[in-house]
């Protein structure tokens, strides 16, 4: 007979699923809002530092890699996400669902 | 100069939305010679495509074939969907207008729009999988009293839906002006009848592969373009950013932010809409209950982030290439505007919005730029048709079926219904699109972003988040989230002053995106108003918690993949 939800949310390794997975989301979602948001502050306050050229006599400013770097940034994430979820929850969710049967 | 200043107080609105380039479209828009190349190419995509339609027209029989292509399609394959999607003809030619007239702005406005697929991924993408089915609205009335929210969620959807609609619609009928030198009324016609038949014979099987094509064409020819134009600086982007500097009238200035960001709380505001209106457009949500499961629900954001991301930084070389390969040579500038004095970067032929399609010229020839326009084409095509689609389910899906129907909708009758509904709404779109032609098109997708992120957003968040959000709650919150985003946008400076010409500083909300503001009154809406709800209802919903949880996180009881 087919468990029902409670007993599901009480098996331990549920429990560990829901925590590992609520940790790495909001934790990586925490980092996503202070990159962009640190980028978006800064164009709104300070025009000029990222107006900086990377070096003397260049005219590639400090904007550009930070700007790139945000793009970069929301991949890397991403895929640190994708990598852990494949390697741990994945395994875990199939065995919750197996002991659920 | 003026291009770029009706640009600029739009710019933030625009900026809501993959078609940043609407904007300047709305301008005087010059028809162009026929251009033979670029129609051949365009009619050999449209041929490939009915082809498609025709095969996936054998596919689509059920409601789970026509709504969710039977949850057949694999990671890779969505991924590059979503993608195609989000790369608009818009964030193409928009985009690289906009570095080409104020370089790194353009970059403010990438970055902005690439920050939400994280979020998607780490919040949304696996928990909205294993609960839904073909909408969103699935998800978001999972545990709820089915009619209510049901309602809430295709208002949102077919608002969305349809200021975007509009804006693409106006921004196909000017671009093909620009391209083919096809009348303006012809273009939206034809784009009205082709998404018809994409839509109500292959369903989403069709439009899915449609996309996925665009995609690898559009990322194809954008790479191409990028690296011809850097092969003319030795693959140096120093050697590219000081040649832009010297032959750009803005000189050292397009190497940091300009004129985009006018506030900090702009600023802020406008964040918050790029980032978490992309969680909330209902043709992209849809596109999850297309993949078998959450893990290919999972890869596919990564794929779709890659894609998109890799495609910004193309836009941004592309963007540059231009202002040095294209401004500099007087063949591609309008020669009354260079008569009026203008400079020229200004004085583009047919708006700053050609930058690229000029580009494709200069440095691949004839041939290439004929390629470049169809693709760019094809792709209007292509969201149009994916935009439709998430509009008809919401129609047969949410409100005939379930609402109407109390749920006791025969499946068949449910597909027709989805057809007549994409019929109806391509003929609304057309007369629209022919209706709007003047209008402001940023004003129409920045509303769409902002009600996205305002109401379909928060509601399917807390749905799937908190336990305590009630029927109630989420009703009242959500139409507080909509009303105030529709509000907030009609009474921005953007749209009150600049397109109403309403006297300056006249606007009752002096920034340019509301989303910081309805955002957060449909989150306080929705907690609010479920607290204070103590009716049996709520009870009902509360208790549905558990077992709405344990299926987000688990997938047990999800709708699978049908078989083929």
């Amino acid at each position: 007979m087919a468990a029902s939800a409670i007993e599901i949310e009480n098996n331990p390794k549920f429990k560990q699923l829901v925590a590992a997975r609520k940790r790495l989301g909001w934790t990586l979602t925490a980092i996503m809002l202070i990159i962009y948001f640190g980028f978006i502050l800064l164009v709104a306050f300070d025009k000029s530092f990222l107006g900086t050229p990377i070096a003397p006599g260049s005219v590639t400013t400090i904007g550009i890699p930070i700007g790139i770097f945000v793009i970069v940034s929301a991949f890397v994430l991403t895929g640190i996400y994708m990598s852990r979820a494949n390697a741990h929850y994945d395994e875990l969710t199939r065995q919750i669902v197996e002991e659920s049967k | 100069m003026s291009s770029l200043k009706r640009l600029i107080p739009a710019a933030a609105l625009a900026a809501l939305s993959t078609p940043a380039f609407a904007d300047a479209l709305t301008g005087p828009v010059a028809q162009q010679a026929l251009n033979v190349n670029a129609i051949a190419m365009f009619v050999l995509f449209v041929a490939l495509s009915l082809g498609i339609t025709y095969w996936a027209a054998k596919r689509t029989r059920t409601a789970a074939q026509f709504y969710s292509a039977g949850g057949g399609i694999t990671g890779l394959q969505n991924g590059l969907a979503i993608a195609g999607d989000y790369m608009s003809a818009a964030s193409f030619l928009g985009i690289s207008g906009l570095v080409y007239a104020s370089g790194f702005d353009g970059l403010i406005f990438s970055v902005g729009w690439l920050v939400g697929w994280p979020i998607v991924t780490f919040l949304i993408a696996e928990p909205l999988r294993n609960l839904g089915k073909f909408t969103f609205a699935d998800v978001a009335s999972f545990r709820f009293q089915q009619a209510p929210i049901r309602v809430l969620a295709a208002c949102g959807t077919l608002v969305t839906v349809a200021f975007y609609l509009i804006a693409q619609m106006v921004g196909a009928g000017s671009l093909i002006k620009l391209l083919f030198g096809l009348p303006y009324h012809y273009a939206v016609v034809i784009v009205g009848a082709l998404m018809i038949i994409y839509v109500t014979f292959g369903g989403m099987v069709a439009t899915t592969w449609v996309q996925i094509i665009k995609a690898c064409l559009l990322l194809a020819g954008a790479t191409f373009m990028a690296f011809l134009v850097m092969t003319k600086f030795g693959f140096s982007p120093e050697a590219l950013f000081a040649k832009a500097v010297e032959v750009h009238p803005k000189k050292l200035a397009i190497m940091e932010p300009g004129a985009l960001v006018t506030s900090p709380l702009s600023a802020i505001s406008l964040g918050v809409a790029l980032m978490f209106g992309t969680a909330g457009l209902p043709h992209i949500l849809m596109r999850f209950f297309t993949v078998a499961d959450a893990k290919a629900a999972r890869k596919s954001v990564f794929y779709a982030t890659g894609f998109i991301g890799y495609f910004y930084i193309l836009t941004f070389i592309i963007g540059f290439g231009a202002i040095v390969l294209v401004s500099t040579n007087p063949a591609y500038m309008d020669p009354a505007l260079i008569a009026k004095g203008k400079n020229v970067i200004d004085a583009i032929r047919g708006t700053n919005n050609m930058a690229a399609i000029d580009l494709a010229g200069a440095v691949g020839g004839n041939m290439f730029l004929g390629f470049i326009s169809a693709v760019a084409f094809a792709t209007i095509l292509a969201v149009v048709s994916g935009l439709t689609l998430a509009g008809a389910s919401a129609i047969s899906h949410d409100l005939y079926a379930t609402v109407v129907k109390g749920g006791k909708a025969n499946e068949q009758d449910e597909i027709r219904v989805s057809k007549m509904a994409t019929v109806v709404l391509g003929i609304v779109a057309v007369l629209l699109g022919i209706l709007f032609e003047k209008i402001n098109v940023a004003f129409m997708v920045g509303l769409a972003f902002s009600i996205a992120a305002s109401c379909n957003f928060p509601v399917l968040l807390m749905s799937m988040m908190w336990r305590g959000m009630t029927t109630r709650g989420a009703v009242i919150g959500g139409f507080l989230g909509l009303f105030s985003a529709l509000v907030g946008v009609i009474f921005s400076p953007a749209v009150w002053e600049a397109t109403l010409g309403y006297p300056k500083g006249s606007a009752m909300f002096q920034i340019a995106n509301p989303a910081l503001f309805s955002m957060s009154i449909a989150f306080i809406g929705i907690w609010l108003f479920s607290k204070l709800d103590n009716s049996a209802r709520a009870k009902i919903d509360r208790a549905g918690f558990d077992a709405q949880f344990v299926r987000s996180q688990t997938g047990i009881g999800a709708t699978g993949a049908s078989s083929h």
